[in-house]
């Protein structure tokens, strides 16, 4: 089968029950998409198919057959996107490691919505476990992306 | 290009005839090329082993600390590069191997800045000075009119300035200065020093282009992952691995050395499926069929322990401090006001499952792990291989959180036993529901405490029993009571001023490994210490932060070995570090004032607060609550004063106050229970960790400006959060919550 990601087209030939994060970690070295549960309960492992947020860990790669799966490697050819200037601005990351499935997150989140509300942020946000605890930092960073600051 | 001093002073000889040429040109161009002329071999300088310089002139400073999201590679070269004035953008970081050269690297205790300031600065200021005797041997001037600015020495008289990067060849020939010829910068001209400079490693972290331990791959490597007992120290009875060699990938199943006790940092055994993928090593493992043997730890049940740990907390236990006449006081009063607090096992979850990677080539073991602890997965690796440490390198990546799981160096000797089993590169992986259920957990604890006041509600005797099993059991199977290393954390130090006070411990056999978790007893002892002290500012009728200030007393310094007490103050000398009653009750007063305490009532607003000692710093919370018709709870606003002295970057410390609170509110609501021996949750779904709805909204943080020495920061914001959140949620309601975890709903009779 194949599937796009960041751009460009990949052949998989393996065991398509397999997690998408597992193609991307160990096969393709993208390791910026983190495992951080298995089961779709931290979001660490979040990235866009075809610009919907998915959790990698519980999406079985032939469930993306024809599709285009951006990461957090591809968000932003000069990893300028917006929310990665916010959260450099607002100093969001502790240790770093939910951070790029925060990010994935939040971009699907400003690509629908340019100007979302705290609750809508919290609800948007909610599957995202950060356990170093920048949870207000990163809704302050999500509002100064989306208003362009 | 790096090279050591030796190799730098090699090159030096070589080119004699570059140095004797120096001092002719100085009146021509103010400063002769040294080395810089001849482009052959590049020169370095290497005074110690923070410092370094690249031949182009590239600070690098090695950050011997674990990187776990406090900043400490970012903290470290702010210190070093401020001696050295050096220019922010040619400076770089480099993470040090395992090595006893540097001292302790166990990056725990919030020890990284208080232990290192005054050493990093001596290694800046080391290279600073040879620097400087470099130049002024080139101008051929007084060394004393010489000066580090942006990047070069700047001779004052002449304002003549000269890179770095040309000065290298000839400092690294110069005798390394001892440190007692130094003079530090003074304060009014720190540079980088209590400034709020951006992560080193903000760039890599927001683009994902990051290695952590999970993140290591090497050539050839395969991926293992375990299933360990269930119950501590039980072995496989019997394994089918039929149907796990069956599965695609899987290249071998292993069975692990069973383990015994005492813990240790010993791997829990168990069988390993190793396999050329994770997916495949995670689905090898799902086909084991094993039974496993009992033992007495599989009668273990959380319910049953909890009660007994209460019984125990109830009845009298041995004396570790005492004053007074606290237990006559008490057993002859009308009225004794009591209480029993409960904490339950905590997992500390880092975002980050451990994870380590291991790689044998003939006698050399390289090892690379999201470990706190490099020294000590150096030693235990050599240990469990028989091979000297010498020949064990130990290779310390980003770490995804660590709260002290990460220094326990379990998970890397896995790996090499596993790498030498195999022959192969192997990485072992720990899965979430390997980290919930087979760490190194949080003592569940139980304590009590009586006090008796007088007629105004001043507080006359205090008795606190406390009672846990101990992290001591990890390492000896004996030990079944409090050890002083733990009684020290927030329970013997209490900074109260009262009369009679009497502090004892009680007996409470562990079942599961104990281990650290930020801030460690100072946890539960915080929450039993503050829920009371308001407990008795409402018995009393006063004002909860009136009374605290009250029951803190006087301005003084603590002596706690005047009453009988082992103290060892984090292992800081006290006339350095006093345990100061002025500090903390002056965080009490910033912090409520900036949460408009006095208006509390007018404004209708529900708030509670705590304040505690710990790690030499002072922290105290107020936290605000709202509470539905529901019972459901959230916090609108949270509040912190911390003096931690001097601190080296604020804006990463009001991230610690901020991340430390919310850490802090994981500790209030999340619960690990056994029941037959076996960890009852598996994953996120069941171990409650606070999510954005929970967190506080606003966190407020006031940095308390302060010249005393640098004292800790990463745990000192934690203790003080579940108290003040239970207080907050009493104001609330009425009601006493003195058995964690706290319901995100509360019960219909607590709403």
């Amino acid at each position: 089968m194949k599937l796009k990601i960041n751009g460009k087209t990949h052949e998989f030939s393996g065991d398509t029950a397999m997690p998408l994060l597992w193609f991307l970690r160990d096969e393709l070295q993208l390791t910026g998409t983190k495992y951080g549960c298995g089961m779709a309960l931290c979001g660490a492992c979040t990235v866009h198919v075809d610009g919907e947020p998915m959790r990698a860990c519980q999406l079985p790669i032939s469930a993306t057959e024809g599709k285009s799966v951006t990461t957090i490697e591809g968000l932003d050819t000069q990893h300028e996107h917006p929310l990665q200037v916010a959260w450099a601005e607002h100093n969001v990351p502790q240790c770093g490691y939910c951070q790029s499935g925060q990010i994935m997150q939040a971009a699907s989140l400003l690509a629908k919505n340019a100007a979302p509300t705290d609750e809508e942020i919290d609800n948007h946000m909610s599957g995202n476990i950060c356990r170093c605890g920048t949870y207000p930092r990163i809704r302050n960073a999500i509002k100064s992306a989306a208003k362009g600051e | 290009m790096k090279q050591s001093i030796n190799s730098a002073r090699r090159d030096f000889l070589k080119k004699s005839s570059v140095s004797a040429g120096f001092g002719l040109s100085v009146s021509l161009l103010g400063f002769p090329a040294l080395v810089a002329a001849d482009n052959s071999s590049p020169a370095g300088l290497s005074p110690n082993v923070f410092v370094e310089f690249d031949s182009d002139g590239t600070l690098i400073v090695t950050c011997h600390r674990s990187e776990m999201g406090q900043q400490i590679r970012t903290a470290i070269a702010q210190i070093v590069a401020d001696e050295l004035d050096a220019d922010w953008s040619r400076v770089s970081v480099t993470q040090a191997k395992g090595d006893p050269k540097y001292g302790s690297q166990n990056t725990d205790g919030s020890r990284s800045v208080r232990r290192n300031f005054d050493r990093l600065r001596e290694a800046g200021a080391t290279a600073a000075l040879m620097l400087k005797q470099a130049a002024a041997r080139g101008w051929n001037v007084s060394v004393d009119d010489c000066i580090c600015k942006d990047h070069g020495v700047v001779h004052t008289v002449s304002n003549n300035r000269v890179d770095f990067a040309e000065l290298l060849g000839v400092a690294a020939t110069l005798p390394v200065p001892d440190a007692d010829t130094l003079t530090l910068k003074p304060r009014s001209r720190w540079k980088y020093i209590g400034k709020g400079t951006q992560s080193v490693d903000m760039h890599k972290v927001v683009s994902g282009n990051t290695t952590f331990g999970q993140d290591v791959q090497l050539d050839g490597m395969l991926v293992a992952i375990i299933q360990r007992p269930p119950v501590m120290f039980t072995t496989p009875d019997s394994v089918d691995e039929s149907a796990a060699r069956k599965v695609s990938g899987v290249v071998d199943v292993i069975r692990m050395p069973d383990a015994s006790a005492p813990a240790m940092f010993n791997p829990l055994g168990g069988v390993a499926v190793v396999a050329n993928n994770t997916w495949a090593a995670m689905q090898g493992t799902k086909a084991l069929n094993i039974t496993w043997t009992s033992n007495e730890h599989s009668s273990y049940d959380s319910e049953s322990y909890k009660a007994s740990l209460i019984t125990t907390a109830e009845k009298p236990g041995e004396t570790v401090r005492t004053r007074g006449q606290a237990e006559k006081v008490i057993r002859e009063a009308d009225n004794v006001i009591s209480a029993t607090y409960y904490a339950p096992l905590l997992s500390q979850a880092p975002m980050e499952p451990p994870a380590a990677t291991a790689r044998i080539d003939g006698d050399n073991v390289e090892v690379w792990a999201c470990t706190q602890t490099p020294q000590s997965t150096r030693q235990n690796v050599a240990a469990a291989l028989k091979v000297p440490e010498e020949n064990v390198t130990v290779h310390v990546t980003l770490l995804g959180g660590g709260f002290g799981r990460k220094s326990k160096p379990d998970f890397s000797v896995e790996a090499a036993i596993l790498a030498q089993k195999t022959g192969k590169p192997v990485k072992v992986v720990w899965r979430r529901e390997d980290d919930i259920q087979h760490g190194y957990y949080h003592s569940v604890s139980a304590q009590h405490i009586q006090a008796v006041q007088s007629e105004s509600g001043k507080t006359l005797a205090w008795r606190h029993n406390t009672v846990f099993p101990t992290i001591s059991s990890t390492f000896s199977d004996k030990a079944n009571k409090p050890s002083n290393g733990e009684l020290r954390l927030g329970f013997i130090d209490n900074p109260f001023d009262i009369e009679h006070m009497l502090l004892e411990r009680g007996e409470a056999q562990n079942h599961v490994r104990i281990g650290w978790l930020r801030s460690v007893a100072n946890v539960y002892h915080a929450f039993a210490i503050h829920s009371f002290a308001d407990e008795l500012a409402h018995a009393a009728g006063q004002d909860s932060r009136d009374y605290l200030l009250s029951l803190i007393g006087e301005s003084r310094h603590i002596d706690l070995a005047k009453e009988g007490a082992e103290y060892d103050n984090y292992g800081d000398p006290l006339d350095k570090y006093p345990i100061d009653t002025a500090r903390l009750k002056n965080v009490i007063n910033r912090v409520t004032d900036m949460a408009d305490w006095d208006a509390r009532k007018k404004q209708k607003r529900m708030l509670g607060l705590a304040a505690h000692r710990s790690f030499l710093s002072y922290a105290a919370i107020v936290v605000e609550v709202v509470v539905n018709d529901s019972g459901e709870w959230h916090i609108p606003n949270a509040y912190i004063s911390l003096d931690a002295g001097t601190v080296v970057n604020p804006e990463h410390v009001r991230a610690q106050c901020e991340g430390g609170m919310i850490y802090g509110l994981s500790c209030a609501i999340g619960e690990i229970t056994a029941s037959e021996g076996a960890i009852n949750q598996t994953n996120f779904h069941n171990y409650q960790v606070a999510r954005i709805q929970h967190a506080p909204h606003n966190i407020e943080v006031d940095i308390v400006d302060s010249e005393a020495p640098p004292a800790g920061v990463g745990e000192p914001p934690t203790p003080p959060f579940a108290p003040a959140l239970a207080n907050a949620l009493f104001a609330a309601t009425g009601k006493r919550l003195r058995s964690l975890p706290i319901p995100l709903t509360l019960p219909s009779e607590q709403a």
